[in-house]
């Protein structure tokens, strides 16, 4: 066990025996640890893998992290441990170490094997299929009707009814774990902030955070306020944008018009403190490269406070309209022990009344963030998703216009520290609440001080099950509805 | 003027007017959207372009997939062409004619029906189920409205042979003057039930994109060229004969030029009041659908018990 923000070296951990290490997993999850990652890294030489869990206990802010001796198969943990199901996928498509007794094996990206040969493509998979004279079988995308990213959904319907969903995801996978322990070091942040397009700032934070706790370097204090109110913007036109296009789903024209217009103005507050509207090259390993001077700041705050009245009064006018709210409530309900089971994470967690928000269970930063809250709601249904995000709005609008204030009065300093070169055989996680949930890197150095290892694992991640889950019983005429309200990334799931 | 040419003068213009209806609902939306919005004309364009364009048929289609929208279009002209358009009695009136426009209205749904499933996707098939649900909801309510007007006009000893041109040509809202203000009730029944036969908010969304949420556009998703501007023509046609049904409840017995400028302002302000209530609602969940049919049938049908009562 050790504390969150700290590396540690590979030695202080040591190789278990796989059944230790299952164990180890089983019974941390039971008391309340979330698994955080798990995967595998090839063994030269040797065919097969050692697979590192990386747990993480909220309450006391401490990590576990387990290494197991390669193995080649293993007992799977999914039975006991529901939230592993899709790690252990994961890395039986990665490293082809076979985890026994998996309920459902079967790829979760189009990858090559590491052993035999070639897999077939995402959609040429096994489904859950449903037999009978009145059940009928509906497959939408991967090409949708929307200009969206690519995913295949396949319902198992009994006339208007969800009997089963099964989402087979993979179509965009690009390598980016691969590539990043290839690319030479200035290229690797353009890739990383390209990871999920929407979540720049979270997976650039989470990559510097990972350099920087490998290195030991601490960031200056206006860098990490820089941060903040660049991971906050984030999250605003984000849930402004997700809270316009529920209306949108719902047929409820005015907050759709007017939110898509807000966005780009939350957007654009970004754009002025780095160029880019996705915030895009503002962060770096060490701090962050573009400063906001005292007049930037006050007008910065100026148009916050423009927009954050903008987006409160048009999701005011969705969340008072009674005909919303009859379509919201109740719609695609995921219970909280299915939230808890399946580990979701982020919203989608928190509307079923699981209270994680890595910004208290895993802060960035020593700094005080008085005006964020842990949000949650109780029944786990759209309305849920909807009313947390719209409460988070205004903790994120007040805490961004807090810290610009205080920036605005800060002298001017230094905005990035010196970051050394990566130390040989150390591994360090970072932990970082994108607007859609945690998002998990862990960076694992080699003898030389290059990447052994880098594994990503985005929200999305977690949450593609639950959105599966929502779907049951429910009408397939409601499946838009609840997909926007998740709202999950492809991208960032197929990495 | 002889009124056949009367009629005919009405009827092409309702022909020629029935575009702007759904350009006018969608420039109510925009306004309301704070968005500037489609030209009031756009259905024309696009109708325009659409002649002008060759068709794609999936390989799997038959005949019945082409021959959809012809029969959907023809029908719902010669629907229009049953009802009063403002103050003149159609040429081809005769006595019960509303059940002729009733099934003409429903063979266009059947023909557009089975072009859908003849594609085979699962899509338009699940469209055509719901489509062929809500239209089998909505028929006996039609009826309901129909019996209530003739139940009031017998009641009041009228002995006339009852068609669409008698019973919706200033009828209703002098029967309502005249002690009858239940019928006033019926406005709101054949209200939902232009909602529901065209398709609009609350029961489908017109300008969604979400394949599995839609009613009436999934069934016309292959459809392409002269073909689609049949449907989208005839989808504007049916917007216009459930809006004239709507008008001629509520338009009274003028000089005939009066009362065409009137029915075509109620028409038009129709427009006005769809475009309002889609930007102000949410869809309906599909399943609740059915019970606002429901609700407008049991408002009928108290109309039509209080008439009988009398």
């Amino acid at each position: 066990m050790f504390s969150y923000r700290s590396a540690i070296d590979h030695a202080d951990v040591p190789n278990v025996p796989i059944e230790a290490l299952r164990g180890t997993i089983i019974d941390y999850c039971r008391n309340g640890w979330d698994l955080m990652a798990f995967f595998g890294i090839p063994v030269d030489g040797e065919n097969g893998a050692e697979l590192i869990a990386v747990l993480g206990d909220p309450d006391t802010h401490t990590l576990e992290i387990l290494r197991s001796l390669p193995v080649r198969r293993y007992p799977s943990v999914t039975k006991e441990c529901p939230e592993a199901h899709l790690f252990e996928r994961e890395i039986f498509e990665q490293c082809g170490v076979h985890p026994q007794g998996h309920p459902w094996l079967k790829p979760v990206r189009f990858c090559r094997s590491a052993g035999d040969g070639q897999r077939p493509g995402p959609a040429q998979a096994n489904y859950f299929h449903i037999e009978g004279n009145e059940v009928h079988e509906v497959g939408v995308g991967p090409i949708h009707a929307g200009v969206i990213e690519p995913g295949h959904f396949r319902f198992q319907c009994y006339g208007e009814n969800v009997m089963h969903l099964e989402i087979q995801l993979g179509f965009q996978h690009r390598g980016v774990e691969h590539l990043i322990s290839t690319l030479p070091p200035h290229a690797v942040l353009p890739l990383v902030e390209n990871i999920a397009g929407d979540s720049a700032i979270g997976h650039a934070t989470a990559y510097c955070s990972i350099i920087e706790r490998l290195t030991g370097t601490d960031i200056p204090l206006r860098a990490q306020i820089l941060r903040r109110i660049a991971l906050e913007l984030e999250r605003l036109a984000n849930h402004t944008r997700d809270l316009g296009a529920i209306g949108g789903d719902t047929g409820f024209l005015p907050t759709s018009a007017w939110n898509g217009r807000i966005t780009g103005d939350f957007l654009n507050l970004t754009s002025e403190l780095c160029g880019s509207r996705f915030g895009r090259n503002l962060l770096c390993p060490g701090g962050v490269k573009w400063d906001a001077d005292p007049a930037l700041c006050q007008s910065l705050i100026k148009r916050l406070r423009t927009a954050y009245r903008d987006v409160r009064g048009s999701v005011n006018v969705m969340l008072e309209t009674p005909s919303v709210l009859a379509r919201l409530t109740g719609t695609g309900c995921v219970s909280h022990e299915t939230a808890v089971d399946l580990g979701l994470v982020g919203v989608a967690a928190r509307a079923c009344g699981i209270d994680r928000d890595a910004r208290f269970d895993w802060p960035l930063s020593d700094l005080e963030s008085p005006l964020l809250h842990v949000r949650t709601e109780m029944e786990g249904d759209v309305r849920a998703r909807t009313l947390v995000r719209s409460l988070e709005l205004d903790d994120s609008a007040a805490q961004t216009e807090a810290d610009l204030q205080r920036l605005s009065y800060m002298e001017e300093s230094k905005i990035a520290a010196d970051v050394p070169n990566l130390p040989a055989g150390k591994i360090a996680v970072a932990l970082v609440e994108g607007w859609r949930g945690i998002l998990c890197h862990v960076g694992v150095t080699d003898d030389d001080g290059g990447w052994l290892a880098y594994k990503i694992v985005d929200p999305s991640f977690h949450n593609w099950m639950g959105l599966a889950m929502a779907l049951r019983n429910e009408q397939i005429s409601d499946f838009p509805l609840c997909n926007k309200s998740f709202n999950l990334s492809y991208c960032g799931h197929d990495l | 003027m002889d009124s056949g040419l009367q009629y005919f003068l009405q009827f092409g213009a309702a022909l020629v007017l029935a575009p702007l209806v759904p350009g006018i609902i969608n420039r109510v939306k925009a306004k309301f959207g704070g968005r500037h919005g489609k030209p009031l004309l756009q259905l024309y364009f696009d109708l325009a372009k659409l002649f002008a364009k060759g068709e794609v048929i999936s390989t799997t289609a038959t005949w019945i997939f082409s021959a959809g929208p012809v029969i959907s279009l023809t029908t719902v002209v010669m629907a229009l062409a049953l009802l009063p358009l403002g103050g003149v009695p159609s040429p081809f009136a005769f006595r019960g004619d509303f059940i002729l426009c009733a099934y003409l209205l429903g063979m266009g749904r059947f023909a557009t029906v089975l072009a859908a499933m003849d594609t085979g996707s699962p899509f338009e098939g699940m469209g055509a189920s719901r489509e062929a649900l809500f239209g089998a909801l909505a028929e006996p309510v039609l009826f309901l409205c129909f019996l209530s007007l003739i139940s009031t006009a017998t009641s009041m000893g009228m002995k006339a042979d009852f068609s669409l041109s008698m019973l919706f040509n200033g009828f209703a809202l002098d029967a309502w003057l005249h002690g009858r203000p239940e019928l006033v009730l019926l406005t709101f029944v054949m209200g939902i039930l232009l909602l529901v036969e065209n398709c609009r908010i609350p029961v489908d969304d017109p300008t969604t994109h979400l394949e599995l949420t839609m009613i009436h556009e999934v069934m016309v998703l292959d459809h392409s060229g002269p073909n689609l501007a049949f449907i989208l023509y005839a989808s504007a046609v049916k917007l216009w004969v459930f809006c004239s049904l709507f008008a001629g409840l509520l338009v009274p017995v003028l000089p005939v030029w009066a009362q065409t400028v009137l029915t075509f302002g109620v028409i038009f302000a129709a427009a006005v009041i769809i475009g309002v209530i889609e930007s102000t609602m949410a869809r309906l969940r599909m399943h609740i659908v059915p019970a606002l049919i429901g609700l407008s049938g049991s408002v009928a049908a108290f109309v039509l018990i209080l008439t009988l009562v009398r």
